[in-house]
């Protein structure tokens, strides 16, 4: 079998008694874009943390390109492509925007390192960082201290600095959340407008968003994967109506 | 296929702007060295208290890099400026190495050296137990200091230490401390140098983003443990440029240069001028001293009482030192 780009192979984690993660096998391919949905609890954030290195697995592997990375940290995979963005905003809130996101790419440059040349003679970090800022539309913004924007703008300099990270894999988790429904064109846009062969997996509640986006849905239930498929597919699944689709109705 | 429109340039954007140009010297930061200057003509007679001031600013620019950039808190700071001011008391004592210059050469490379260790193990916990960490690291240097009394004179210490004079021309002067106060404004100036340079670069960022939010550090790729220790390292290193300047110019040291008195001192001073924002360490030392010495002669007994008070109203309503608190009426005003 052709190795997936992002790959995991039954992957478990628990805390003491409490299974969070059951033997999850899953495969993310290059220039995917995957949903990954599930009721509250299901271990979606769980899931995520295995996968970008912020959980260390209980047992079972993570693969990039068929290489094995489970025993890489959080911030050694980010350098190997698998990047993420939080469910809560992770900001330098008391920095301005730009300086959030010229952060994330001075060190995707290699300049963080740099103690000797002043961080605004990188010419080149200011301009990425620039580009990103504006197609978050938050140029606006972009001298302002990031915690006194609306939480929806925050959310924005959340993926922008994602996108800053250069990534293979990108791990969204709930993107939207926070973000006004009329906004949430902004954050599609900048995931349409990513490199095609990037693969993308995002957890989101918003059923409208996640179908508008996904070209394969994963549900999880209670640590494990209950279902996966075409979008069609999901949504034809009478069980997963019962666990989740008709839950979320009736809520 | 339709041209791709340009990007829009980064000196359009006014924050790009600004980023660009934050490093840049401004007109007032000439301020401070005029005016310190200006006090070796005004206070002739005051130059042994204003070498003082000079080497406890050093020590609180050093603290600054660590704790008002990279976020470590510390209560062992002393351990660098003793182990500095040792480096040049024991090698004059022992050794008969009295050349100032490269006496400053091997305070900060001992130090510098103590911070790499020392860092290596205590920077893989934060929060309290780092701050009891730090604080035993230096209490254990004051025992080793107090126990090994042949080396180091233990309790007494090592008074009448003679330094040979700076550049073999401006001999050290015990009566009036003129050259001694240049001395000391000479290094503080060049380590404030170093520090400012450090702190505008990208690593410098890169430790303010490790200040305010860590876990997001990690998740940018960045090696956050490297850049805290090489980070506590630097500071190290001008802490015991500050020791040994102390002992090179009063031509004594005991084992305050170790003591909590002093590490907690100097936190004390970054807080009462506000960390992380360089010239803290200018107004705080200044603020505290002045006040110490003006206080102590007033109320002999009681004196602490007075900046005690002074700190509680600081922690109340400056948070953000004498400093913030300019910067926050600096933005009231320009908002009216």
């Amino acid at each position: 079998m052709i190795p997936a780009l992002l790959e995991t192979r039954a992957l478990s984690r628990s805390f003491g008694a409490l299974e969070v993660a059951r033997g999850i096998d899953f495969r993310l391919e290059a220039g995917a874009r995957h949903a990954l949905i599930g009721p509250n609890g299901a271990g979606k954030t769980t899931f995520v943390n295995l996968l970008s290195g912020a959980l260390a697995p209980s047992h079972g592997r993570v693969l990039l390109g068929g290489e094995d990375v489970t025993r890489l940290a959080l911030a050694r995979r980010v350098k190997r492509g698998i990047v993420r963005t939080f469910q809560i905003n992770q900001l330098f809130r008391g920095l301005t925007v730009l300086e959030n996101v010229s952060i994330a790419v001075a060190e995707r440059l290699g300049a963080g390192g740099d103690a000797l040349r002043p961080a605004g003679r990188r010419a080149d970090v200011t301009a990425e960082a620039v580009r990103l800022v504006e197609s978050m539309r938050l140029a606006g913004d972009a001298g302002r201290p990031v915690a006194e924007l609306p939480y929806g703008r925050q959310r924005l300099v959340e993926i922008a600095i994602a996108l800053g990270l250069a990534p293979r894999v990108l791990l969204l988790d709930e993107p939207a959340a926070g973000i006004p429904g009329a906004e949430h064109h902004i954050l599609l846009d900048a995931i349409a407008a990513l490199p095609r062969e990037i693969a993308v997996l995002i957890i989101e509640h918003d059923m409208d968003l996640v179908f508008r986006f996904a070209g394969r849905i994963t549900v999880m239930v209670g640590g494990a994967i209950f279902a996966e498929g075409a979008p069609a597919e999901i949504a034809a699944n009478a069980e997963v109506r019962d666990v989740y689709l008709g839950a979320a109705a009736d809520a | 296929m339709s041209a791709v429109p340009p990007a829009t340039s980064p000196s359009t954007l006014p924050a790009a702007l600004e980023a660009a140009r934050r490093h840049r010297l401004r007109a007032w930061e000439a301020l401070p060295w005029v005016a310190a200057l200006g006090a070796y003509f005004a206070f002739p007679a005051q130059l042994a208290f204003g070498t003082l001031v000079l080497v406890t600013i050093l020590f609180a620019l050093s603290l600054d890099l660590v704790l008002g950039y990279a976020g470590i808190v510390t209560l062992g700071h002393a351990a660098f400026f003793g182990a500095g001011a040792y480096t040049v008391g024991m090698l004059a004592a022992h050794a008969g190495w009295t050349e100032p210059l490269s006496g400053l050469a091997a305070a900060a490379a001992v130090a510098g050296l103590l911070g790499l260790g020392s860092g290596w193990v205590l920077l893989r916990t934060q929060g309290l137990t780092l701050l009891m960490l730090t604080l035993s690291t230096m209490a254990l240097l004051e025992q080793a200091a107090n126990m090994f009394a042949s080396w180091t004179g233990g309790f007494d210490g090592m008074p009448g230490l003679e330094f040979k004079p700076i550049l073999g021309l401006f001999g050290f002067d015990v009566l009036y401390f003129r050259s001694q106060y240049l001395y000391a404004l000479a290094v503080l100036f060049l380590g404030f140098v170093v520090l400012r340079t450090v702190a505008y670069s990208s690593f410098g960022r890169s430790l303010t983003g490790i200040r305010e939010n860590l876990l997001r550090m990690h998740a940018v790729g960045a090696p956050v443990r490297a850049r805290q220790r090489a980070a506590y390292a630097i500071s190290a290193a001008i802490a015991g440029v500050a020791g040994a300047v102390f002992v090179q110019t009063t031509g004594y040291l005991n084992l305050g240069v170790l003591s909590l008195d002093r590490s907690a001192g100097v936190l004390i001073i970054l807080i009462l001028g506000g960390y992380g924002r360089l010239y803290g360490a200018f107004v705080g030392a200044l603020a505290y001293m002045l006040l110490e010495h003006s206080l102590s002669k007033a109320y002999p007994t009681a004196w602490q009482l007075g900046l005690g008070l002074l700190l509680m109203a600081v922690a109340l309503y400056a948070r953000n030192g004498i400093l913030g608190l300019a910067a926050a009426w600096r933005r009231k005003w320009a908002a009216r």
